[in-house]
C-alpha cells in the first residue's frame, strides 16, 4: 500500500488526493431478490436472510449480507440513453488514463462494515484518493501503486461501509500478467 | 433461541471446519448474476479461453466473498457479525475444481460484557492452487442474550 504520494503526478491527478468525488447513487432500491439469489448460489442457509423471524429478531427486520455492499454498485450491463459502458470504481479507470497506465490489477480489498444494509435503502457512494507511489517495477511491468477508499452511505447519511483499495496500473513492458 | 458460538467458545488458534464444494460452470454463472457482474470472462468460455487466455470461465471475486461469508455463519451461527473482511487474490478458480475453504482463529479480544472480536484467518484452495487469502475480523456476543447486530453508530467500531 503506498503510503505517501510521489512529486512527479500530473497536476490534475495531484489535486484529485484527499478529495470525495464521483459521487453516485444506486440506480435502484436495495431488494432482497439478489440477495435470495445470492443466498443460493452460495448454499448459504443462514436463517437471518431466510426467515423473517429471525430477521425480526436479531435484526429488526431484514437486511442484506454485508459481503454484498458492492453488489449495489455495479450497473446495469444496459440501460436507455447510455452510449458509454459504465463502470464502478470509475477512480482506478481514470487513474489509468491520466496516467497512461493501461493495464492494471486490485491487490488488496479491505472492506469494514458498518451500518446493515435493509431492503428499500436508498444508498450513495463516493470514492477518495489517498495516495499514489513513484514509479516502481514489478514482476508485471513498470507502473504506480494507488491506494484509494469507496465510503457507501445510506439515505440516513449513516456509514454503511468502506471499502479500499490499492491498486498496480503498469506498462506491460515485456512482462506477463493478467490485467483487469 | 437462536443456536450459535459464544465468544468465550472460541480460542486463538482454534481450527474451523473446513468446507468442500464443487465448482460447476452454474455456480460461477449463478454467482456472478447474483453480483451483477456482467463481464464475460464468468459466463462466456469463448471470451474466457481466447480473449483473456483462461482455461475456463472463472469465479468472480465479489461472489467469493459471499463464499467466505457463508463459511464464517457456518461457523458462528446467524448471530455472528462481520466487522471487516480483507481478500488477498492469488489464482482463479473454475469449474471442475473443488474448493476447500480451511479456516484458524488468530486471535480473541473482549470488547466489553456483551461481546468479542474474533479474527480468523481463512483459506481458500481450488485445484491444488491456494487462490485466495482472507483474513476477517466478526463480532460474537458473551452471553446468549447479547446481540452484536444491536450495535449501532460509535458502539460499532470494528
Amino acid at each position: 500500500m503506498a503510503a505517501s504520494s510521489a512529486h512527479d503526478l500530473p497536476e490534475e491527478v495531484q489535486s484529485w488526493i484527499g478529495q470525495e468525488r464521483y459521487e453516485e447513487r444506486t440506480e435502484f432500491p436495495i431488494e432482497m431478490g439478489y440477495v435470495l439469489t445470492t443466498m443460493s448460489a452460495t448454499q448459504n442457509g443462514n436463517p437471518l436472510y431466510w426467515d423473517a423471524a429471525v430477521a425480526d429478531e436479531l435484526t429488526d427486520g431484514p437486511i442484506t449480507p454485508p459481503t454484498m455492499v458492492s453488489v449495489w454498485f455495479r450497473p446495469h450491463d444496459w440501460s436507455p440513453g447510455r452510449t458509454e459502458p459504465a463502470v464502478p470504481l470509475q477512480l482506478h479507470f481514470d487513474l489509468k488514463d491520466h496516467l497512461g497506465l493501461p493495464e492494471a490489477v486490485m491487490s488488496d480489498n479491505t472492506i469494514v462494515f458498518g451500518e446493515p444494509i435493509r431492503p428499500g435503502d436508498e444508498l450513495t457512494t463516493t470514492q477518495i484518493l489517498h495516495s499514489v507511489s513513484p514509479l516502481k517495477t514489478t514482476k508485471l511491468g513498470t507502473g504506480r501503486f494507488w491506494d484509494f477508499e469507496v465510503r457507501i452511505v445510506n439515505q440516513h447519511g449513516e456509514l454503511c461501509a468502506t471499502e479500499r483499495y490499492t491498486g498496480f496500473g503498469y506498462n506491460r513492458d515485456a512482462a506477463q500478467g493478467a490485467s483487469k | 433461541m437462536i443456536p450459535g458460538l459464544l465468544f468465550g467458545d472460541i480460542e486463538d488458534g482454534a481450527k474451523l471446519p473446513v468446507l468442500e464444494k464443487e465448482v460447476k460452470p452454474v455456480t460461477v454463472v449463478l454467482g456472478a448474476m447474483a453480483s451483477r457482474d456482467w463481464r464475460p470472462q464468468h459466463h462466456d468460455y469463448k471470451f474466457a479461453t481466447e480473449n483473456n487466455g483462461l482455461d475456463d470461465i472463472i469465479m468472480n471475486t465479489p461472489n467469493l466473498a459471499a463464499w467466505f461469508e457463508r463459511y464464517l455463519t457456518d461457523w458462528t451461527g446467524p448471530k455472528g457479525r462481520l466487522g471487516r473482511i480483507k481478500f488477498r487474490m492469488r489464482d482463479s478458480v473454475y469449474p471442475g475444481e473443488i474448493m476447500n475453504f480451511s479456516g484458524v482463529v488468530t486471535g480473541v479480544e473482549a470488547i466489553d460484557d456483551e461481546l468479542g472480536w474474533v479474527d480468523v484467518s481463512i483459506e481458500l484452495e481450488a485445484g491444488g492452487k491456494s487462490c485466495v487469502g482472507c483474513e476477517a475480523r466478526i463480532a460474537l456476543p458473551r452471553t446468549s442474550d447479547a446481540n452484536p447486530w444491536k450495535r449501532r453508530g460509535d458502539a460499532w467500531q470494528p
